[in-house]
């Protein structure tokens, strides 16, 4: 085998993505689809953390790997309050069944 | 074949194998838990990375806060006491079709691609380079993110609780 290197984790990073992809698209739960582009947004860390060591960018990439950690954390907060509310509207939360936008 | 090497093969089955988990499994309790191990992996790569303060940060706020919120999310919106907790899959069959290009175009392109690569002098510990940028170069970013974390929570408090209209 040949020695772990910046492909490698890029490699993972594109699986790891389509992984959160396959998930975003094919689960009907809403909290599903928040897991998955968790997922996405893992996908995108590695790639930034990879390329701060690798391609010789000092520690700007890890910086921007923080912010993207921060964001993520803001939308979940605020996705699982829209959740909670299609969930006490529609009594589900299945992202195929609810269309309407109020009542 | 290094230490390194095994290690980083070991974190990146983890990864990957759990991460197929969390999309494919029936149950969405098992779904959560599996993501647990996914972002665990994740920070293992993050240290053979050197990143070690990021590998931190991220098992205190995905661990410790936005995967325990999801598993509040599923608790709240699901009958726990029947077996409501199933959840459905749609368009399997396009999907996979659809997302197994899009695999192989990046992996492809991630491949062929002549990526600049000379491995940098990284700190040993990150911590103080990241301090010291944080409130350097990135100040700005770093000010607007506090507002936006404190948005965001009071935006996600007055959603959640809007019930007597």
């Amino acid at each position: 085998m040949i020695e772990v290197g910046l492909n490698h984790y890029l490699v993972v990073s594109s699986i790891l993505f389509s992984l959160g992809v396959y998930g975003v698209v094919t689960r009907k739960n809403a909290v599903m689809v928040l897991m998955g582009l968790e997922l996405i947004l893992n996908a995108a860390n590695i790639n930034f953390i990879a390329f701060a060591k690798y391609g010789n960018f000092g520690l700007g990439g890890q910086a921007m790997a923080l912010f993207v950690i921060i964001l993520a954390a803001a939308e979940a907060a605020i996705a699982l309050a829209i959740v909670l509310n299609l969930y006490k509207t529609f009594s589900n939360v299945n992202v195929d069944e609810i269309d309407k936008l109020k009542e | 074949m290094s230490i390194y090497d095994v290690i980083f093969y070991l974190f990146a089955i983890l990864t990957i194998g759990s991460g197929y988990l969390v999309v494919t499994s029936k149950n969405i309790v098992h779904s959560a838990f599996y993501l647990l191990f996914t972002l665990f992996g994740v920070a293992g790569l993050y240290v053979l990375l050197a990143a070690d303060f990021i590998a931190i940060v991220q098992l205190m706020v995905y661990v410790g806060g936005i995967l325990i919120l999801l598993l509040f999310g599923v608790m709240l919106t699901n009958k726990v006491t029947d077996v409501k907790i199933r959840t459905g899959t749609i368009h399997i069959i396009p999907a996979v079709i659809g997302t197994g290009l899009l695999m192989g175009v990046i992996v492809s392109m991630m491949l062929r691609t002549n990526w600049k690569s000379e491995p940098g002098e990284l700190p040993f510990t990150t911590t103080y380079g990241l301090g010291r940028i944080l409130l350097t170069d990135y100040v700005l970013v770093f000010e607007l993110l506090a507002m936006l974390l404190l948005i965001a929570l009071i935006g996600a408090a007055s959603i959640a609780r809007r019930d007597n209209e």
